[in-house]
């Protein structure tokens, strides 16, 4: 459309004048709390206290992550997350997809009974307590499978990546393989499954993404404090100001606790979004897609 | 295929030649039932045995008893509940902080994807995106801890009334400020990442509908209105269907995290209060008479909402 940008008229700069001085605004709107959370991290509690912190970092000290680093609940939190998120998205995949692939089959019998069924789970549910009871009669409550076996699937990733596999596995490949001896197994793992790369990329990464952020079935579904997520241990530091005063206990004065545990916490902020902020810029791409896939078709 | 000669030729009754081909492609398919197994029993364990689990609304249950041995008793847990001092609260908190988060962050990305799809320098486009993106990916815990660092007494915003001469404010404390706190959070979170699905409808619209109004003298403004709103309308009517139908399901955890004893009057609303009693006080039949009494105005807000929806545009979930 370079049309648009050869004669533009009057009345056009001025929408775009206004569109680009809005936008920017929006755009520091967003990325200011972002970006004083880093400067307010690695500079002096008493010139954040005193508003000093404005754009740059004052008297520049890293007190706030040593501590945050020395205390084991961060590392045990990172350790649980990381064994949550890995399992709980492999399980997340395997059923996703082979799930997903059935119903987008056309020559699949049922596939309207069984989407019907699991899309009325998005607008009904037993509710939390009817849930609990489940979870508890299977014995999960204060394990870690509480957390992985009740979220293995999620409806609306199934309908994205039927989706996908209805646009992109044309049913004249599933015919000739048909024709050739190969059995829907063998056609899903040889054939399917590499040409769904792009889906697979999107759905490891939104499930990634919700287990690694997920607190709300550990607050639930957890006693014990080594099984906790990092989110919960997040919680308890910049929430409940609890882990903090572990951290800064030594310290003499109640004033210089109150600095430090105010400093820990823009540092945890950091630590604890730190592996998805480094990942996302590369992931992006794909987010947008699936977005997209599921969003116009689905 | 050949068509076998039908038995009977009165009736509009199926033909053989289904039945036929049913237990046919079943046969031929096993592996694919194989496949949807796992994700079937995953569905009636964790969301139809719950549905199942439900009817304790109705009883007293008693963990020993299990749910069918425990006493039926009604509706009386329900009119616990309408009759207890804090159900018009609970409704009020619920519904207001509902309409007002619906009202806010519904029209904002459909506004800030207009916006970006006009926007005349590609890569500054890009850039944007990519940061108004970025807050979606913060864990509410994060999100939280954030608006309480720079709500706090010596936080960042206060810092800034302050140098306008005004008194701090100590926002977590106050019931007023929950509101404002929840929804701006949101806004600043999603607002970005919402605008996406709008951005994909725009980029669909076919660019010789703009080249022909441009000839005709359209400035950007008018083309806005006229065709890139109309393009972008059936997804928002999808939408706001589906807000307005989870309208009763606000954010438990964000609401939960930034609830503070002082400003409950106004931030207990009935998820959170589910949970407390529910879970901490281990009324659960009273407490599932609360989910499911949330669950079912949920249910029919969506039903009603939808109807209007497809009366109005011919556009509906189903």
């Amino acid at each position: 459309m370079d049309l648009s940008s050869i004669n533009r008229s009057k009345q056009d700069k001025i929408f775009d004048f206004f569109n680009i001085a809005l936008l920017t605004l929006l755009l520091i709107a967003v990325m200011y709390p972002l970006y004083f959370v880093i400067i307010a991290s690695i500079s002096n509690p008493d010139r954040i206290f005193a508003g000093d912190v404005w754009l740059f970092p004052r008297d520049i000290t890293f007190e706030g992550y040593i501590r945050i680093f020395q205390d084991g609940k961060i590392w045990t939190g990172y350790k649980n997350t990381i064994i949550y998120t890995t399992l709980g998205t492999a399980l997340n995949i395997a059923l996703t997809l082979t799930a997903a692939y059935a119903l987008s089959r056309q020559d699949f019998y049922g596939r309207t009974f069984f989407m019907v069924m699991f899309i009325f789970t998005m607008f009904f549910s037993g509710g939390l307590i009817p849930t609990y009871l489940v979870v508890k009669d299977l014995g999960m409550v204060n394990t870690m499978w509480a957390l992985i076996i009740p979220k293995a699937v999620a409806v609306w990733n199934i309908i994205v990546a039927r989706t996908f596999f209805q646009a992109t596995i044309p049913n004249e490949m599933h015919e000739a393989a048909k024709v050739d001896g190969c059995s829907n197994t063998k056609f899903f793992l040889k054939i399917v499954l590499p040409l769904s790369k792009p889906i697979i990329a999107v759905m490891v990464l939104f499930y990634a993404v919700s287990h690694w952020n997920s607190y709300f079935d550990a607050l639930i579904y957890l006693n014990d404090e080594s099984l906790y997520p990092l989110q919960m241990v997040l919680r308890n530091i910049l929430i409940q100001n609890e882990a903090a005063a572990s951290m800064v206990g030594d310290l003499d004065s109640f004033a210089a606790q109150q600095r430090i545990a105010e400093l820990i916490k823009y540092g945890v902020i950091i630590v604890g979004s730190l592996p998805l902020l480094i990942v996302y810029p590369f992931i992006q791409k794909y987010f947008v897609q699936g977005v997209m896939i599921g969003g116009i078709k689905g | 295929m050949p068509n076998p000669a039908p038995l009977f030729t009165k009736g509009i009754e199926k033909p053989p030649k289904y039945h036929k081909n049913r237990w046919k492609l079943i046969k031929q398919n096993w592996e694919l039932y194989l496949f949807l197994l796992p994700t079937l029993v995953y569905f009636l364990i964790f969301h139809y045995w719950p549905m199942y689990g439900v009817q304790i609304a109705f009883r007293n249950f008693s963990p020993a008893l299990g749910i069918t041995g425990s006493e039926w008793v009604g509706l009386e847990h329900f009119i616990r509940f309408f009759e207890s001092y804090n159900f018009w609260t609970l409704m009020y908190n619920t519904l207001s902080l509902s309409v007002l988060q619906l009202v806010i962050t519904f029209p904002l990305p459909i506004i800030v994807a207009l916006m970006l799809n006009q926007l005349i320098f590609k890569r500054y486009k890009r850039f944007v995106q990519t940061v108004i993106y970025a807050p979606h990916f913060i864990s509410v815990v994060v999100l939280v801890g954030m608006a309480y660092v720079f709500f706090s007494n010596n936080g960042l915003i206060n810092n800034f009334i302050m140098i306008f001469g005004m008194d701090s404010i100590n926002f977590l404390a106050d019931a007023n400020w929950f509101k404002p706190l929840y929804v701006g959070s949101s806004v600043w979170q999603e607002t970005g990442w919402a605008a996406i699905i709008y951005l994909a409808a725009l980029a669909a619209v076919n660019p010789e509908l703009h080249e022909a109004a441009i000839v005709d003298g359209a400035s950007k403004f008018q083309r806005v209105i006229h065709i890139d709103i109309p393009a972008i309308l059936p997804i928002m009517i999808i939408l706001l269907v589906l807000s307005v139908g989870n309208i009763m399901n606000i954010g438990f955890e964000k609401a939960y995290l930034l609830q503070t004893p002082l400003n409950q009057s106004s931030s207990e609303i009935i998820p959170t209060y589910v949970y407390k009693v529910g879970l901490q006080q281990a009324q659960y039949s009273f407490a599932a008479a609360v989910g499911l009494f949330n669950a079912i105005i949920n249910l029919i807000l969506l039903w009603y909402v939808n109807r209007i929806a497809k009366r109005i545009s011919g556009q509906g979930l189903w």
